[in-house]
């Protein structure tokens, strides 16, 4: 016997993932997802951005990661809020976790949540968390041929972040390339060149989070 | 290996809709797009692990990849989009408007009544 069930398989996260971008969108906060490898340098562009942001915007910051509450605790002592997720193995963060977090949040007068998924270019990019905007960043170390070999988390992004460029003429990290790669899976998106330890580059990172936190519409 | 929780929502959504439990599951018929993707390998192995112990165990699962549509803002040669190789396969300009990908979809399951 033959059943029908037409049902799309992800429903749930999509209906958590819906559930939060309509509490953003509510609340005025600009919720960014932020996707790369591990140690691609998420938490010290976060660290430099919460310094740089300090008495402009109110940000906070959900972290996830397989184990340990090193990650906010690192943002926690920029003196921003911080929920950790550990995900105990999991290789991608789900909307239901965020709405969770969102809820140990204080978001009164808050105007952007980052989110730092958990450091992996593949899982992550499939599961929508409600997000108004999705930041992918490529460092330097990895390598220039990442765009190519990992399409989805690019074509899926509104932002590139290519991060320690400081280190690109070390490594032979041809930034040229990355960026025409990039663009041919997503001609539109915005691409950054920064280094988060030298601060390269980054206040034109900065004027993006704070033109979005304020203009508030979804990308 | 994110097929793993694709697999358990499959599982997940079978034991809601299935009349009986007295029987078991013999086919499962999902689809997916081209940026929704799933590895056929990876979602195999996945199901096979997670249908142990359900009406589901032993069930055979075929993955339905739906082409992802596109048209050339230069040509208007419609085509499927690769997203390996994202350019018009008429005049190879990038300029391209791309439809929406097909979602994860469980779309039917072959159920077998036990008749004793």
């Amino acid at each position: 016997m033959k059943i029908k069930i037409e049902k799309r398989i992800l429903a749930k996260n999509e209906d958590y993932a819906s559930a939060n971008k309509k509490f953003f969108k509510r609340n005025g906060i600009f919720c960014i997802n932020m996707i790369s490898s591990p140690g691609s340098g998420k938490t010290t562009i976060l660290e430099q951005t919460a310094k740089a942001m300090k008495n402009k915007i109110k940000i906070a910051v959900i972290e996830g990661d397989l184990y340990t509450e090193y990650d906010a605790n690192r943002i926690r002592k920029t003196g921003l809020q911080a929920v950790q997720i550990e995900t105990k193995g999991a290789c991608h963060l789900i909307a239901e976790q965020i709405t969770k977090a969102v809820h140990k949040l204080d978001t009164d007068n808050l105007n952007v949540i980052v989110i730092e998924n958990v450091g992996n270019l593949v899982c992550p990019s499939d599961f929508d968390l409600g997000e108004l905007a999705r930041v992918v960043v490529l460092s330097t170390a990895e390598g220039d041929d990442k765009c190519a070999k990992y399409p989805k988390s690019f074509a899926q992004a509104d932002v590139l972040l290519i991060n320690k460029i400081d280190l690109a003429r070390h490594l032979d990290f041809k930034i040229a390339k990355v960026k025409r790669d990039a663009r041919k899976l997503n001609k539109d998106l915005k691409i950054f060149e920064i280094s988060a330890k030298t601060s390269a580059g980054m206040d034109k990172w900065f004027d993006w989070i704070l033109k979005v936190a304020t203009e508030n519409t979804e990308i | 290996m994110h097929e793993a929780m694709v697999a358990e929502s499959i599982i997940e959504s079978i034991l809601a809709q299935v009349p009986k439990k007295n029987g078991r599951v013999i086919k499962v018929v999902i689809s997916c797009g081209q940026i929704n993707a799933l590895n056929d390998e990876a979602m195999e192995f996945a199901f096979d692990a997670v249908a142990e112990g359900t009406i589901c165990k032993g069930a055979q699962l075929k993955i339905r990849h739906i082409p992802l549509k596109a048209i050339c803002k230069t040509c208007n040669k419609k085509f499927d989009y690769d997203l390996y190789n994202p350019q018009c396969p008429k005049c190879s300009k990038s300029d391209i408007k791309i439809g929406e990908d097909a979602p994860l979809l469980l779309e039917e399951i072959e159920f077998e009544e036990d008749t004793d």
